[in-house]
């Protein structure tokens, strides 16, 4: 038989009780969206305050309402526009060849004795290249035009791919795999249904880090040859000491990149809902 | 349908791991496969599953299978083996997407391996939202839903707290109960492998060997009454008088290792 009681409570008639000390706080940082909105804003507003009471030359810094005008004027013209399209069409057009080279090589590496031995040797001998250096020679090879522009692209976004999606073939459980095999699934069912959403948070954390290598390399490709573009509008309003258009030009990339990254983000929740 | 381990032995590089193991699994047997940490059993297991090739020897099958089974030899994981990104029913699913079964056969088949399992009302359920005694459910309903002639289980229950460990080999007594099913049933758990089996195979440490042979002499049925207790735990004494000093041994030798 088991000896059964009721739940105890504390004998008050005993000596006196001191409570336990807590010892687990911290550790354990909390995310508060607010409070990075007030500190933005804030430094907004006293960079404003330099601007407004003088206290820094608007040539080097122009405060934040004058960057607000350019953008405006900018949009009004249609030079905005003009500009931001060109940049999109060269980002769009090297990143989508760039991403498809590297999911397909990418994959025959995670997947392939033979196309990991070859394919690492080479990624890892090209891969540390700066590919805007190689934008002369792509101009030479390909002609002045948006041909060598969307190839330095492509080239950057390439390797970056190549190198998460193996990764994350790499990464897929081993087991998922051997249950698939013991249950006589093909191999391309296989590669459809374990490994590519095995494999898939390492190839959209890859894409995060591959929209900001094609934004980077527009605005250089741009910078060293295009007469539109949000790089060569920047280069040319700092040749002119233009620095409240240079710095509409920054926002507008920086807004860009917020977008690209809300996007991946909306792409992370859509597809990855299981996490 | 017939297992047949055929003087199996394997090694990893310079690591031998099994040595010369023969035994035959007949058509609805239960056969545990027991031995100290390290002995190869789930090697063994994975060879007679067709996962692995094994350095020396074959692991064969006699007999055709059963009638209408899509997949005779199915594995039970440790570690459940569901795909995350699919639901339930998606993972009981799974193995027959490739099948010649048409969808409206598919969906009986998933009915059924999720009622006799008890997950029908979790079919849309994802594995991360499930206890751990739940997705091991799924991996036994994704099991069924192939109709196996011979379950090759590796233990499947170790992952699992004592409590549900407990639920699940009762679910496990009642499928297995008809005999239309065989299995081989890899544990280091004594009493499981005496609640459930009717040999067990003891392995010596490594390289794993056949050290002895054990038919447990109760039927399945018998095994749940309370009278049974007695002799069953004397079993499980005798089986772990078998492995006691090997399992010491093999201890020290991971400790040393």
């Amino acid at each position: 038989m088991l000896d059964r009681s009721p739940q105890e409570t504390k004998d008050r008639s005993a000596e006196a009780t001191r409570p336990v000390a807590f010892r687990g706080a911290g550790f354990t940082p909390g995310g508060s969206r607010s409070a990075g909105w007030i500190a933005l804003a804030l430094v907004i507003a006293v960079w404003q305050l330099a601007g407004s009471a003088g206290w820094v030359n608007p040539l080097f810094l122009p405060a934040p309402s004058a960057i607000a005008v350019a953008v405006t004027k900018l949009a009004m013209s249609g030079a905005l526009w003009q500009h931001l399209s060109w940049s999109i069409m060269r980002i769009g057009t090297g990143w989508i060849i760039g991403t498809a080279a590297g999911v397909i090589v990418g994959f025959a590496i995670g997947l392939s004795t033979m196309a990991r031995g070859v394919g690492i040797t080479f990624i890892s001998a090209l891969f540390p290249i700066p590919k805007i250096a190689l934008l002369p020679l792509l101009i030479l090879w390909l002609g002045i035009g948006e041909e060598p522009k969307i190839a330095t692209i492509a080239l950057g976004v390439f390797f970056s791919t190549a190198i998460s999606v193996y990764s994350g073939v790499d990464a897929v459980p081993r087991n998922l795999i051997r249950m698939a095999q013991s249950f006589n699934v093909p191999f391309h069912a296989i590669v459809r249904r374990v490994i590519w959403p095995g494999a898939l948070p390492s190839i959209l954390a890859g894409f995060r880090i591959t929209s900001s290598v094609a934004l980077l390399l527009v605005v250089s490709a741009e910078m060293i040859g295009a007469q539109y573009g949000i790089g060569a509008f920047v280069l040319q309003a700092g040749n002119l000491m233009q620095t409240d258009q240079l710095l509409a030009g920054v926002v507008i990339l920086s807004l860009f990149g917020l977008v690209v990254g809300k996007l991946i983000n909306l792409l992370e929740v859509r597809l990855l809902h299981w996490r | 349908m017939d297992l047949i381990a055929d003087h199996i032995s394997h090694r990893f590089g310079a690591l031998d791991v099994l040595s010369d193991v023969s035994f035959t699994v007949r058509a609805g047997e239960i056969v545990a496969i027991v031995g100290p940490s390290g002995c190869g059993k789930s090697t063994l297991l994975s060879i007679l599953g067709g996962l692995l090739r094994p350095s020396e020897g074959a692991a064969e099958l006699r007999g055709a299978p059963p009638s209408g089974s899509l997949n005779p030899l199915t594995f039970v994981f440790q570690d459940f083996a569901l795909l995350p990104w699919n639901t339930v029913e998606e993972n009981v699913a799974f193995p027959l997407l490739h099948t010649s079964l048409g969808a409206g056969e598919r969906r009986a088949v998933i009915d059924d391996a999720l009622r006799r399992t008890g997950l029908s009302d979790f079919r849309a359920a994802y594995p991360k939202q499930l206890s751990g005694g739940m997705r091991q459910r799924v991996g036994i309903a994704r099991a069924l839903a192939v109709r196996p002639a011979i379950l090759l289980m590796d233990e499947p229950l170790s992952a699992l707290d004592s409590q549900t460990r407990e639920l699940l080999m009762e679910d496990f007594v009642g499928l297995l109960a008809d005999g239309a099913m065989g299995a081989v049933y890899v544990t280091h758990n004594l009493e499981e492998a005496v609640r459930l089996a009717d040999r067990v195979v003891v392995l010596s440490r490594r390289p794993g060997r056949i050290r002895e042979i054990v038919t447990i002499p109760m039927t399945r049925a018998e095994r749940g009454t309370a009278e049974a207790r007695g002799p069953m735990a004397a079993l499980q004494g005798e089986l772990w008088s078998l492995i006691r000093k090997e399992a010491i041994d093999a201890e020290r030798e991971v400790q040393h290792a």
